[in-house]
């Protein structure tokens, strides 16, 4: 399981996370994205990085489903609490409360937060 | 996994702590993965004043001592000038199938950083 916490730019972190998921992916793993924090800010739809001169890899999300990687939680919380709905976002994912997740990772062999 | 690089976060401190701290207990330390900024703790190029601790020569003899597997991210690294010309005596630089494959062998892994 890879938990995003973070913006999609200003850090790195969400990029590199998504070269690792699709690494993972290529190992034949269970592989499930979480996205919590900022990190739901990821997969809203629209991003455009040109004015900062840095290169978009929101599509990858979309392109995920193409590595079997289907499994993408997103929690409520943090949702709401950015003002931020399903329909915002760029993909299918399912929506979680914060306990529901917690219990979700409980269940994991390996999770890696970015 | 070691997010962060040396001296400005405190990651690789205690990322270098609790691996000691698990191999004195009696564990085994197969791997730690070095990605995003934490590639920078590969470099033999650091120098820092002698009433400092040396993170990077610490790592090495981790790997010396104790045979733990040092490995930077190749595509973290390159990014960040961190090539073999650079690195310090233990480290190699792979793939990020080496964080992936440590995921699926060992018993635990744990990131260190935000």
């Amino acid at each position: 399981m890879f938990v995003n916490r973070r913006a999609p730019f200003g850090t790195v972190y969400a990029l590199e996370s998504l070269e690792v998921v699709l690494i993972a992916a290529t190992f034949d793993q269970d592989v499930s994205l979480v996205f919590l924090d900022d990190g739901v800010y990821q997969l809203v739809k629209g991003q455009d990085s040109k004015a900062i001169g840095i290169k978009n890899h929101s599509k990858t999300y979309r392109a995920l489903e193409g590595y079997d990687v289907e499994k993408l939680y997103v929690e409520r919380e943090s949702m709401q609490a950015r003002g931020l709905g399903e329909d915002d976002l760029m993909v299918d994912v399912e929506v979680l409360s914060s306990a529901e997740m917690a219990a979700l990772m409980a269940e994991q062999d390996v999770v890696l937060s970015f | 996994m070691v997010s962060e690089g040396p001296y400005t976060h405190q990651a690789a401190d205690t990322a270098w702590n609790f691996a000691s701290a698990a191999i004195a207990a009696g564990h085994e330390v197969m791997r730690v993965f070095f990605y995003h900024d934490g590639v920078y703790n590969a470099t033999r190029l650091t120098e820092p004043p002698q009433d400092d601790r040396h993170i990077v020569n610490r790592w090495s003899a981790l790997k010396e001592q104790h045979g733990v597997d040092l490995v930077v991210c190749v595509a973290a690294a390159l990014r960040r000038g961190i090539k073999d010309e650079v690195l310090a005596p233990g480290f190699r630089i792979s793939g990020l199938g080496q964080l992936i494959d440590a995921g699926i062998k060992a018993d635990r892994t744990v990131t260190f950083g935000d």
